[in-house]
């Protein structure tokens, strides 16, 4: 198989900063004001995958459409908070609407990625991660597009970006350096240990580079900041705990040299007893963008933008078991400072019949990449052609919707 | 055939050293297949005969909880109510000491690689805690005995256990026009149909459509747990023929069900799936084509006799290759470990919970796998590099240097572990290094960290 770069570049990384690794489709693009220690100025960017399919027209309940209490006789049942007169918020959310208010919030309706039909969640994942079309090969694209997006940019360190968590990120995997961590997790060794665990992982780089990684890691976390003072105590809910922590390592790092955090939320896939399931996940995304508010502080909060993005959406009616089954439109939410919100955007296709798509889902109006990449040229300055080009190839970004403040 | 025996040990088995009574030759690993499972039946898991009583007793002091007036005549429900569920802790717990027993003690080291592939294959988690050990029960009951047999067997058995349906919601899916679902105003729920067909039988992306989909769980309606376990219930089926990839299926009983499974285990797509996902799992990420088609023709013209299937994969010399490519998992790694270290299943199955939980569980999900938890029904990845990451390492290593110290007393020589755990596979940097460690511990940590021993 094709060595992984990341883990060969990573070498070079852990004693210096790397130059820029260039992908081969990919022109390098110079910063306006980069310098060496801050190659991505003060922007941060994070990206939270919803893994599972979360239903979009829960989270943003179109009741101002005559049809959706027919398709959904059980979920619209709870009262919605009312947002501009046609949708409303899930009520569990109800804590962001102080951001709400101040435009530090922002939804995009009926997006999806290119992907139709299969509604497979794992090739739903592995298409918006890659970030690519349908007309690319099976397996042919190896790195997510938040790596492809580092490889424009150069003097790039290890610090730079984050992958938190214990799960998988397949969209910051690839040739550009990028860390993975997790909260509360310590090489303990000694110096003769290390030098000879050295020793024997020289000659296999998948080794090597993830034992040296987690060396360096352990030793930088004991000089690293405390952290997420201002983010308050850990939640006595063990599911809020475990979130907490991981925004807390998350705003600890985007408050010193890191610029792109990117992490998971599971537990989307609500096919039976939604009211139920789905609470609790409306409660811990309401929780990251609340503790990572507070925990960043209004000034570097007020330079960030968080994307909650998912694979897909989930079907427009009810199933058998007051659940929804896997769909294709679904809904993006944005929060941060650097955003001008406060407004829900996209254009929303209506649910009579013939508007959905098949007869069963909510109909795509846009592509989930355009609006990443728009936050991406608004916070960064990358080329469109950079954009469509490489980061998000064959993209068609279509007119600035003008989201950053 | 007798291949290189380190190779046999590492890639389709638990390790050296080799165990007692192991087969050298392709012959006789493929002859233990067909040998009674031995196993099993030394370290017997929950089966859902045992569990069944339990759960309904369960049901029913939680219903009485809820509709006690009386405070005290409530708390004493819920009291009961909590010792079934510790009795169902228990019965799972069982189930997990069995199967690392088994897996330390098994003559035929590739019957235990063979049941954790087709779990994860058929992965199934546990809802809730009242069904904390149906995963273990489905593999007892619907893998193990039909791992070495027609894959139709296999799929029928998986599909219908209690473990199945309750995972992928099947026992919410009613046909929106049967009796139930009319006089309930209940419907459909595609779940367990859309994984069947792209998960344990065609394939994503192999050309089925939302159609086949909707129609097979159309299909599978009227698959139900009952008081007995796994039964047909006609009341709940869809009236009416059901097409799924151009064939009709029709009456409302558990055979067109049956028969739907049989021909998606000998549908070619389901072959070529399944054969490349053993090749991968077992040989490479990235296996050589002559081999995954070795393997697909014979399940084609076998109809999918996994017997046929296994022979043609360790007949094959690609299957053989010497680069040990692959990662070992962590429970791979974990098994292998605690069986180079000496300790017999019966340590694991004497164990104190808490040592068992602290020594073996913890561990194993710091590294990445936690006990039947995986991501999805997709089951666990294969890549390498998603197991050999910064955490996954950071917990290899620190359980390699913390827990043989505390398994084994007094610990071994790290030298003579070296020796047994990899035999020629010690490379010269590792026998450079293990005797310049400045502890035992550390010693001993260094082989258990060291790629050879976490590759196969």
């Amino acid at each position: 198989m094709m060595p992984l770069n990341r883990r060969l570049f990573l070498r070079g990384l852990t004693a210096a900063a790397c130059s820029g690794a260039a992908h081969p489709l990919l022109t390098t693009v110079t910063f306006a004001g980069s310098d060496g220690a801050a190659p991505l100025g003060d922007h941060r960017l994070v990206v939270v995958i919803l893994r599972g399919a979360m239903d979009g027209l829960d989270l943003l309940r179109p009741a101002g459409d005559a049809h959706y209490v027919g398709y959904r006789p059980n979920l619209s049942a709870s009262q919605g908070i009312d947002l501009n007169g046609y949708f409303a918020l899930n009520p569990e959310l109800d804590g962001l609407m102080p951001l709400w208010a101040r435009g530090q919030l922002a939804f995009a309706h009926a997006v999806s990625t290119p992907y139709r039909d299969q509604r497979s969640h794992f090739d739903g994942q592995d298409i918006l991660e890659a970030g690519t079309g349908l007309d690319v090969p099976d397996g042919a694209v190896r790195d997510g597009w938040l790596n492809r997006m580092l490889q424009a940019v150069p003097g790039l360190t290890a610090d730079t970006a984050y992958a938190v968590g214990g799960e998988a990120m397949p969209l910051l995997r690839g040739p550009a350096p990028v860390s993975d961590w997790m909260p509360d997790l310590k090489l303990d060794l000694s110096a003769q240990s290390k030098l000879l665990l050295d020793h024997v992982y020289h000659d296999d780089p998948l080794f090597r580079d993830a034992a040296t990684e987690a060396m360096v890691l352990s030793d930088g976390l004991d000089s690293a900041r405390t952290g997420a003072g201002m983010a308050g105590a850990v939640s006595d809910n063990r599911l809020l705990a475990d979130t907490d922590r991981l925004v807390d390592f998350a705003a600890d790092r985007l408050s010193g040299a890191t610029r792109i955090a990117a992490f998971s939320l599971s537990g989307w896939d609500t096919h039976k007893r939604q009211e139920g399931t789905i609470r609790p996940q409306m409660r811990r995304l309401e929780r990251v963008v609340t503790r990572l508010s507070s925990g960043l502080g209004a000034q570097i909060w007020g330079k960030t933008v968080l994307l909650a993005m998912t694979e897909f959406g989930r079907t427009v009616r009810e199933n058998g078991s007051q659940g929804t089954d896997h769909g294709t439109g679904g809904a993006l939410l944005m929060a941060g400072g650097a955003l001008k919100g406060g407004r829900v955007m996209g254009l929303w296709p209506g649910l009579s019949e013939g508007d959905l798509y098949q007869g069963r889902d909510l109909m795509p109006t846009s592509d989930v990449r355009a609006w990443a990449a728009w936050a991406m040229r608004g916070m960064y300055g990358f080329d469109r052609a950079v954009l469509e080009g490489s980061v998000f190839p064959g993209l068609s970004m279509g007119d600035d919707p003008g989201f950053l403040a | 055939m007798t291949p290189d025996p380190s190779t046999t040990a590492f890639r389709f088995g638990y390790g050296l050293p080799h165990p007692t009574g192991a087969a050298s030759t392709v012959e006789g690993m493929l002859a233990a297949l067909k040998a009674p499972d031995t196993m099993a039946a030394t370290y017997p898991g929950p089966t859902m005969a045992a569990m069944l009583p339990v759960m309904h007793a369960a049901d029913t002091v939680l219903k009485i909880s809820r509709r006690a007036t009386d405070e005290a005549e409530a708390e004493a429900a819920r009291v009961t109510y909590r010792g079934h569920l510790a009795t169902l802790r228990g019965m799972a717990l069982g189930g997990t000491r069995a199967t690392v027993a088994r897996a330390l003690d098994a003559p035929d080291g590739l019957r235990e690689r063979l049941a954790w592939f087709w779990a994860d294959h058929f992965t199934t988690m546990a809802p809730s805690r009242r069904e904390v050990g149906l995963p273990s029960a489905m593999l007892d009951e619907a893998i193990r005995p039909n791992l070495n047999g027609p894959f139709s067997a296999l799929l029928g058995a998986t599909i219908t256990h209690p473990a199945m349906l309750a995972y992928l919601d099947q026992t919410q899916s009613f046909g929106p026009n049967s009796r139930i679902g009319q006089k309930r105003k209940k419907g459909l729920n595609e779940n367990l149909a859309r994984e069947l067909l792209e998960l344990h039988t065609l394939g994503a992306g192999s050309g089925y459509s939302q159609d086949d989909v909707r129609q097979m769980a159309e299909l599978l309606t009227g698959l139900v747990i009952g008081k007995d376990g796994f039964r047909f219930d006609k009341r709940r089926a869809e009236p009416g023929a059901e097409t799924v990839l151009g064939v009709a299926y029709d009456g409302d009983t558990l055979a067109p069900v049956i028969q739907a499974l049989d021909d998606l285990s000998r549908r070619p797509e389901t072959a070529a799936h399944i054969a490349r996902k053993l090749c991968v799992h077992f040989v490479s990420d990235t296996p050589d084509p002559g081999l995954v088609a070795a393997l697909t023709s014979e399940w084609i013209s076998t109809g999918g006799d996994l017997a046929a299937v296994y022979t043609a994969l360790l007949s094959h010399p690609q299957a053989w290759a010497p680069n040990a490519v692959k990662a070992r998992q962590p429970f791979d790694f974990m098994i292998a470990s605690l069986r180079a270290l000496g300790i017999p299943g019966a340590r694991i199955v004497a164990m104190n919970e808490g040592a068992f939980r602290r020594l073996i569980l913890a561990p194993l999900a710091g590294m990445g796998q936690p006990w039947q938890a995986a991501p999805g029904p997709d089951g666990w990845p294969e890549a390498p590099e998603d197991w050999i990451t910064p955490q996954g390492m950071t917990a290899r290593i620190s359980w390699a240097m913390d827990a043989p110290g505390r398994l084994v007393r007094p610990p071994p020589d790290p030298t003579a572990l070296m020796q047994a755990a990899l035999g020629p596979r010690a490379s010269a940097a590792l026998q450079w290094a293990v005797p310049r460690s400045e502890t035992l511990r550390e010693g001993l940590g260094l082989v258990l960290s060291s790629p050879e021993f976490n590759r196969r």
